[in-house]
């Protein structure tokens, strides 16, 4: 990331993450909110069978969130669980650790969008919950955080050149 | 995803591989083409390649009678990702976007 994030600290069912964006808190709120497919990575984390070309969420409590295929088809992510326009959102993320749906999995992002100044506000989230994963949390964690760190990386290289 | 970047990194991880997949950044090539100039024969060459698509980093297609191969991106991404967290990568990409459209909005002002 180009902008220092937070430290996702020690606690072992969250993930946190703290980005500051040069842009006003309404227009962070709107890409964040109705512009996802301008920047959710579709093509990586796409959950259902057709490939992705948008993810929408529907603007009030209890809305779905979902990703729509490029045959008119969805596949639900979760759900609104607060809509408060421009500064607050919780979704839920009900995709398990194999990528697939799972309505009753319901872990929780929550995104806070502070105004710092006019063209400048702080987006702070935390994906937290993980310990719905059971026995992946840990894994599931990673892959949220910080999977790879250099350290693994060379350690695989290493296995690989060895064999 | 995260097994897909482990794949990335394991297909790279061989040396004559890597060269494939370097040769292959300077614009598609089909197996014969590949072959001419390295050290390895084309039935080598050709399961290099398996390995390489079957971790999305070289895509194939058919042109006349010829395949060719080609750099896949999404194989990077995927280990890009790895090394990032998905977090970090969703949000760098978020705050580009965001950035994008402010500057859009004051243009239009």
């Amino acid at each position: 990331m180009t902008e220092k994030a937070m430290s996702s600290g020690t606690d072992p069912n969250s993930v946190r993450k703290m980005l500051v964006v040069q842009a006003p808190q309404a227009i962070a709120w709107r890409v964040f909110t109705e512009k996802m497919r301008t920047w959710w990575p579709l093509s990586n984390y796409k959950i259902g069978k057709a490939n992705a070309v948008d993810a929408i969420i529907e603007p009030r409590i209890g809305g779905r969130w979902y990703e729509q295929g490029d045959d008119g088809s969805t596949c639900d992510w979760g759900t609104v669980l607060a809509w408060e326009p421009t500064s607050r959102l919780v979704l839920s993320w009900d995709i398990d650790a194999n990528w697939q749906p799972d309505p009753s999995l319901k872990t929780e992002i929550e995104v806070r969008f502070i105004a710092e100044a006019d063209n400048r506000t702080r987006v702070e989230l935390e994906h937290r919950k993980l310990d719905r994963y059971g026995e992946r949390r840990d894994e599931m964690r990673r892959i949220f955080d910080t999977e790879g760190d250099w350290g693994r990386l060379l350690e695989m290289f290493g296995r690989s050149a060895a064999a | 995803m995260a097994t897909n970047a482990e794949q990335v990194l394991d297909a790279l991880g061989d040396s004559t591989r890597r060269a494939i997949f370097k040769r292959l950044r300077g614009g598609a090539r089909s197996v014969g083409e590949l072959a001419d100039g390295m050290d390895v024969s084309r039935p080598a060459v050709s399961q290099h390649l398996k390995v390489l698509k079957e971790a999305r980093l070289v895509t194939d297609r058919a042109e006349g009678t010829r395949r060719l191969y080609a750099v896949d991106s999404r194989g990077i991404q995927a280990a890009k990702t790895w090394l990032d967290g998905f977090w970090n990568d969703a949000l760098e990409a978020f705050k580009q976007a965001a950035e994008r459209e402010a500057v859009r909005e004051r243009e239009r002002r």
